[in-house]
């Protein structure tokens, strides 16, 4: 074997480095992405026995699932926005395999996400985290880190609806336009149920880490799991989505190598 | 109102449910037909105009073949009563003694009835209604004449109704005007329990507080496209339900060339057909078994559905044929509910005043006159409920013509 891969291995078995899982089960109970009820609807995760062990099946268990390509932990494509409708491989089964294996920027803003739910990551703070942990490299993933997925099972304080619409943390436009013009990043992912924050449809453009993201050519995760557990900088994702025919998106089993 | 029924003893085997004999003529099933709507009526002679007890295929004094079923007035003499203290039927053995009489009605002919408690010895007037017994027959009941209310002061009252009193009962989605209004009526009514079911508990609705601060009022998490969260709820209290209303539904309101794909439907039919279905299988086992489970059984399943489901509204085409769906299942739920004297209740409604409807001109339907004919419809335990004008005339003119009602549809569906 490759002396890169049995290092790897070698270092996985030795603890020396760490598979850390940054995906939320999926559920009935899952909070879904909910649009106006007279538009089109995300369909969420749905499980119906096919047998279990009885008259339809006597010796197998199985079910037939349905769901969104934009349900639990997920992956967005450049072919989810308008902005990256005519971008070449941008949907899920023809962006490139070397993509889906990247470094990651953790920055946590945990603190003031608690303090504000319409907490927006800006430009400065960026460079704040930054000057703290250096560049961040061309190509990698930024997660803004909330401690949001601590709400996952109450459904309620997840979505955090009020009269007005959700209320959840984001990227502010400029913090957007930061990393796609001038670090080439690779996507950006969240916590929360959306890249963008729950007021963003208020933006000027609305929902601005969709409409630059995707219009770039970058990706989207959503729904992340366990972002407390990566280094600010360090980690290294493993992105596959399923390869769905034009998939606009798909959920997916983010894996995340960080060192012990 | 009744007295609260004693409570079972927990360790006695429950009592299986029976129904009374159930084969009728094909002609005699016309009294069921008019039953199954609250109605009493009779055959009457076209040509001679005389009024028959029982049915039969031609009139029994000129032998004409036209007969129509004619609403009766009810009023009538008791000419003759009798109880029974021995029956060779099942059903009957368990609920003797039973009082039956002879009455003569003001339209003419002598008809058998069950008589109420109440009733004195004849002669006395008395005022003789058709209501459906356990097996869903239609069958007489004479009343005293000054009685006003319904039967519920006498003991056989269950045998004949549906009553929420006491009971415990499930409405599916409690977030809806419609679902509010009953679960705010069935508490009025004395309903012991009502669970209310919600989907999607992030999203807040008016009136949630109120709701949910009713004494009687238990939340409990139902969507109804989740086999295992339906499973899950059937299990946790499926085995307590009394009464189940289906008033969960998915209400766009789009016709063919209106939309586009097929997502829309499929999740109408998520909800509105297989929707009944899951609830069906997750809660009709539980009920059956209970169908005669001491002073508070399971008694009855109500679908509201809607008057789309006789007949296609285009503008609301797809809608219409998720209920139309519905309806055709709701047969067969009745059909599987009727040896254990489950009755399932189908609503039809015309349009309700809900945001579905928004752009509808009036009339449209209260949602609180809904709950309430919903409610009463079960202490008078009618199967095929009508509330409003709007549903009664399309009922008529369904049962005239549906294909020209069909043709009506689709005018008023260009000229809307």
């Amino acid at each position: 074997m490759n002396g890169l891969l049995q290092d790897l291995l070698a270092g996985i078995a030795a603890d020396k480095l760490r598979v850390v899982d940054l995906t939320h089960t999926l559920s009935a109970s899952f909070p879904q992405l909910s649009l106006p009820p007279e538009m089109g609807q995300a369909l969420p995760y749905r499980s119906e026995e096919i047998s279990r062990y009885d008259g339809r099946g006597p010796a197998w268990y199985w079910n037939n699932f349905t769901l969104c390509e934009h349900t639990g932990t997920h992956f967005d494509a450049p072919i989810h926005w308008v902005s990256g409708r005519e971008l070449p491989n941008n949907s899920v089964d023809t962006i490139p395999p070397e993509h889906m294996i990247a470094p990651a920027c953790v920055v946590d803003c945990t603190a003031d996400a608690e303090r504000d739910a319409d907490f927006l990551l800006t430009r400065e703070r960026l460079e704040e985290w930054e000057a703290e942990h250096g560049r961040i490299p061309a190509g990698a993933w930024v997660l803004m880190r909330t401690g949001w997925a601590r709400r996952v099972n109450d459904p309620v304080a997840f979505q955090n609806y009020d009269e007005i619409g959700q209320h959840t943390p984001g990227p502010s436009v400029d913090g957007v336009r930061f990393l796609v013009d001038e670090r080439d990043v690779l996507g950006f992912g969240t916590e929360t149920i959306g890249t963008d924050s729950g007021q963003a449809q208020r933006l000027n453009p609305p929902y601005p880490c969709h409409y630059y993201m995707h219009g770039a050519g970058k990706y989207g995760l959503q729904c992340l799991n366990n972002l407390d557990r990566l280094p600010p900088t360090g980690a290294v994702l493993f992105t596959a989505p399923l390869k769905l025919e034009e998939g606009s998106g798909s959920p997916l089993r983010v894996l995340a190598l960080i060192p012990a | 109102m009744r007295a609260r029924p004693r409570l079972k003893n927990p360790i006695l085997r429950t009592r299986q449910p029976l129904t009374p004999p159930m084969p009728r003529s094909r002609t005699a099933l016309g009294l069921t037909a008019q039953a199954a709507e609250g109605r009493f009526s009779l055959q009457r002679c076209e040509s001679c105009g005389q009024v028959q007890y029982p049915p039969a295929d031609s009139c029994r004094a000129c032998l004409s073949e036209e007969l129509l079923w004619t609403p009766m007035s009810g009023r009538g003499e008791l000419l003759a009563h009798t109880t029974l203290h021995h029956s060779n039927d099942p059903f009957y053995r368990e609920r003797l003694p039973w009082r039956l009489g002879l009455t003569r009605l003001a339209e003419g002919p002598v008809v058998v009835a069950h008589l109420h408690r109440d009733c004195p010895p004849p002669p006395a007037a008395a005022r003789v209604t058709a209501k459906l017994d356990k097996a869903g027959r239609g069958v007489l009941v004479a009343l005293p004449a000054d009685e006003l209310g319904d039967m519920s002061t006498d003991p056989r009252h269950g045998e004949f109704s549906c009553d929420p009193e006491h009971r415990k009962v499930l409405v599916t989605d409690g977030k809806s005007r419609v679902g509010q209004a009953l679960v705010r009526e069935l508490a009025a009514a004395g309903a012991a329990v009502v669970w209310v079911g919600q989907a999607e508990p992030w999203k807040k609705y008016a009136g949630q507080d109120a709701i949910e601060k009713l004494d009687q009022a238990t939340v409990v998490p139902l969507d109804l496209t989740d086999e295992r969260g339906v499973k899950r709820i059937g299990a946790e209290i499926g085995g307590r339900v009394d009464i189940l209303i289906n008033n969960a539904e998915l209400h766009r309101t789009q016709g063919i060339a209106g939309s586009a794909g097929a997502e829309l439907a499929r999740r109408e039919m998520e909800v509105n057909y297989l929707g009944l279905l899951r609830l069906a299988q997750a809660f009709g086992p539980a009920m059956r078994a209970r169908g005669a489970d001491g002073g508070a059984s399971a008694t009855a399943w109500v679908n509201v559905l809607s008057v789309y489901a006789l007949s296609n509204y285009p503008p609301q085409g797809t809608y219409s044929a998720s209920k139309a769906a519905a309806l055709s299942l709701s047969q067969c739920l009745r059909a599987e509910m009727q040896d254990a004297g489950i009755r399932v209740v189908n609503v039809f409604p015309g349009p309700i005043d809900e945001e579905w409807n928004q752009t509808l001109p009036p009339p449209k339907l209260a949602p609180e006159r809904l709950a309430r004919d919903i409610v009463q419809g079960l202490r008078d335990g009618v199967e095929d409920l009508f509330p409003g004008d709007v549903a009664k005339e399309w009922l008529e003119r369904w049962k005239d013509n549906p294909k020209v009602l069909e043709r009506e549809l689709a005018l008023e569906s260009h000229t809307a």
